[in-house]
């Protein structure tokens, strides 16, 4: 007999009996009603607290946030997606800017010493974040491959104000995860981190060092309040 | 389990009491556990402050356990789901087994270094020693892990590997191992690790991980980390092959978040870790990165054989959070090497048995208080004084006789003591007599009784019997009432 069906076999013929399966009660993780407002004022202390920095943007001039960002950190070669709004707008506005952009839309086998050693940045849109937990969700594509939020010492993600939700469940629930997984889904919150040397917080073990997230706002009260 | 390459520095269950010893004799190991243990928990009091954690813990164990209540169905579930997804599934009796498969994947990809992120079940099945005897460099990605190995020892927390150590010991291990140069700076330290693993994950021809939750509504394997090691290990190298034990599957999407959230916040006290990452299949068509081949080992390794008892069964729960070791009083003294298991603490006592037999580890059910507070804390309610109790039981014979080498405790003196006792104890004639006998000849009680008199003066009967003084005090109330 396989070890598969060995297995299977013995888990079946249980000799205790069969087991009854309890329900399950999902209401302590869900049903927060906060305001937006509220969602966007506890995304940014929650991830604040894990060295994520926020930065809010008017929808109509995020990328001259972004530009001042890629200033601010010193960024030279910024690698991007092509095809998403985010990249797009990014592309354009960055075409006289002191920045090189590097197209990701390779396979990595192609340019995998470059990804890890010669790029600074690497801006990603993100599908929406996580109230509770000040945390991103992301959903690599062939347009934003997983490693841009991953290798670079510098991942900047755009978030849409509109798109927090409260808590992981509602996300899981309210955009039917279930009914159909990415190749890789992420959720992101903060930079990478470490306290396995004695318990020190330390950022940028493995991955980036620093986190920045834009958050575009469609109308200014939204904006303004979080900044508060 | 101590068993690994010359040159590794070993533990064995078998030798608790020598390694317990060891360990509270050395004021280094002790400061740093509980300089550790204290901030944890701290961190997680914290960090459950405004939930109703008497809810979640419900919640998480209830999920625990209709995963359980399914899981042969969960697991062809979880199978099916994984092949549609492209992820190959392999099966394992034992870790034995589980190696020779991962070893086969490597060698059928040519693959002579292996980078891995943490797997508790690839430290159970020993996956680095087997590798490296078929050639294979196996190298830990997660920073406490590749100190741990640099330095020849085995973990000694399933969270915090190298907690044992603190910043001047791991200092020098990176200046002997890596030629960094000697420093209290941690961010110094950490950035030169980061230097050498990168280079090591772009030349790795695999890469292994474990499992956190594997979904079986979805096939999605969920891994959990701070460092980005793991986010590293299952997208840079042409193939990923993710381990793990067949109890870690869950049944639905919505299942994960409860469990996430208890496990971030009773492991570390954070309110969520910074990566969550869930792996559905390998690189598709026209996606440019990520490996191109996917593998997932399902390890049965004895866990099968706890499935069958239904108090056992609790066992199973677990999700690998640690907060059992992190209050218990027994491990922040002697630390997580001197259990000589793969998993220490709690935990580790009632998981090690069944893993490699009674006779190992008969030492570890007794390495407990008692106190409770493993129970307590653990957030998926699993009674782990009860099963601690359980296994006490089952080494002296007094089981179901479920777990492998019940009984090895089991004396003849013993049995015949309790005999005795209980003899005594339900037969009110002899017991008096016997009681007052051992009280007039209290002098010759032995001063000296094994372990009980290292720190104790030995006890004396004493010289009136409890009944005999009730006897006494109310005779004399009789009197007084008379006159």
């Amino acid at each position: 007999m396989s070890a598969r069906d060995a297995i299977l076999k013995r888990l079946r013929e249980r000799a205790d009996g069969a087991l009854s399966a309890p329900d399950s009660d999902f209401a302590v993780v869900t049903g927060r009603g906060w305001s937006r407002e509220e969602r966007l004022v506890r995304f940014e202390r929650w991830i604040g607290s894990v060295h994520g920095e926020v930065v809010h943007a008017a929808e109509e001039d995020w990328t001259d946030v972004l530009a001042k960002v890629l200033v601010d950190k010193g960024v030279r070669r910024l690698a991007l997606g092509k095809q998403h709004p985010v990249a797009v707008e990014a592309r354009r506005a960055l075409v006289n800017a002191e920045v090189e952009l590097v197209d990701v839309d390779r396979d990595i086998e192609q340019w995998q010493r470059e990804q890890f050693d010669d790029v600074d940045a690497g801006l990603t849109s993100t599908r929406g974040a996580i109230a509770e937990t000040g945390s991103l969700w992301l959903w690599p594509t062939p347009d934003e491959p997983r490693l841009i939020s991953l290798v670079p010492p510098l991942h900047i993600a755009v978030l849409d104000g509109r798109t927090l939700e409260d808590t992981f469940f509602d996300v899981i629930e309210k955009h039917g995860w279930a009914s159909g997984m990415p190749t890789n889904a992420l959720l992101i919150s903060g930079p990478s981190k470490t306290a396995d040397i004695e318990q020190t917080l330390a950022y940028g073990v493995h991955g980036p060092r620093e986190l920045v997230v834009i958050v575009r706002h469609a109308d200014d009260v939204i904006g303004s309040s979080a900044r508060q | 389990m101590s068993e690994q390459t010359a040159g590794v520095q070993t533990y064995t269950p078998r030798e608790f009491h020598r390694q317990a010893h060891d360990a509270l004799g050395n004021p280094q190991i002790r400061a740093n556990f509980r300089k550790a243990m204290d901030g944890l928990m701290a961190k997680r009091l914290d960090s459950f402050d405004d939930w109703d954690l008497d809810a979640l813990r419900e919640l998480g164990a209830n999920i625990r356990l209709r995963a359980l209540a399914r899981l042969p169905d969960l697991l062809e579930k979880l199978e099916a789901n994984c092949e549609a997804n492209g992820i190959k599934v392999h099966w394992a009796e034992d870790g034995e087994q589980a190696c020779r498969i991962i070893r086969g994947i490597c060698e059928n990809h040519g693959a002579t270094s292996v980078i891995k992120g943490k797997s508790m079940v690839s430290e159970e099945m020993h996956l680095n020693a087997h590798l490296e005897e078929a050639g294979i460099e196996a190298l830990e990605s997660d920073l406490g892990e590749y100190l741990v190995q640099l330095n020849q020892q085995t973990p000694s927390h399933i969270i915090m590997p190298a907690i044992h150590l603190n910043t001047d010991e791991i200092s020098e291990i990176m200046h002997d191992k890596t030629g960094t140069e000697r420093t209290r700076d941690v961010d110094a330290m950490t950035a030169a690790a980061r230097q050498q693993l990168r280079e090591r994950f772009m030349a790795a021809g695999v890469g292994v991980s474990g499992v956190n939750f594997a979904v079986a509504e979805t096939g999605t394997l969920c891994l959990v980390e701070n460092e980005g090691n793991g986010r590293m290990t299952t997208t840079v190298p042409p193939v990923h092959v993710a381990v793990t034990g067949i109890e870690k599957v869950v049944e639905h999407l919505r299942d994960v978040p409860p469990l996430y959230s208890l496990l971030t916040r009773s492991a570390t006290g954070q309110h969520v870790t910074t990566y969550f990452n869930m792996i559905s299949s390998p690189r598709k068509e026209g996606e440019h990165d990520g490996p191109k081949e996917v593998h997932l080992v399902l390890v049965d390794s004895g866990r099968s054989s706890i499935y069958q008892d239904n108090e056992l069964l609790d066992t199973l729960r677990c999700i690998r959070c640690g907060a059992c070791m992190n209050h218990c009083p027994v491990y922040t003294r002697v630390g997580g090497h001197a259990y000589g298991t793969t998993y220490p603490g709690p935990i580790g006592s009632i998981l090690s048995p069944h893993l490699m037999g009674l006779e190992e580890t008969r030492d570890l059910p007794t390495a407990s208080s008692l106190c409770g507070a493993c129970g307590e804390v653990c957030p998926v309610k699993i009674p782990i004084p009860d099963l601690l109790v359980r296994l006490r039981r089952e080494s002296v014979g007094e089981g179901r006789g479920n777990v492998a080498g019940a009984g090895i405790k089991r004396t003849r003196k013993e049995v015949a003591a309790w005999k005795g006792f209980q003899w005594l104890a339900t037969h009110p004639a002899a017991w008096r007599a016997g009681t007052s006998v051992a009280g007039r000849l209290r002098a010759l009680t032995p001063a000296r009784l094994g372990a009980w008199t290292q720190h104790r003066s030995a006890p004396r009967p004493a010289t009136t019997t409890l009944h005999a003084l009730v006897k006494q005090h109310q005779a004399a109330k009789t009197d007084k009432e008379e006159r």
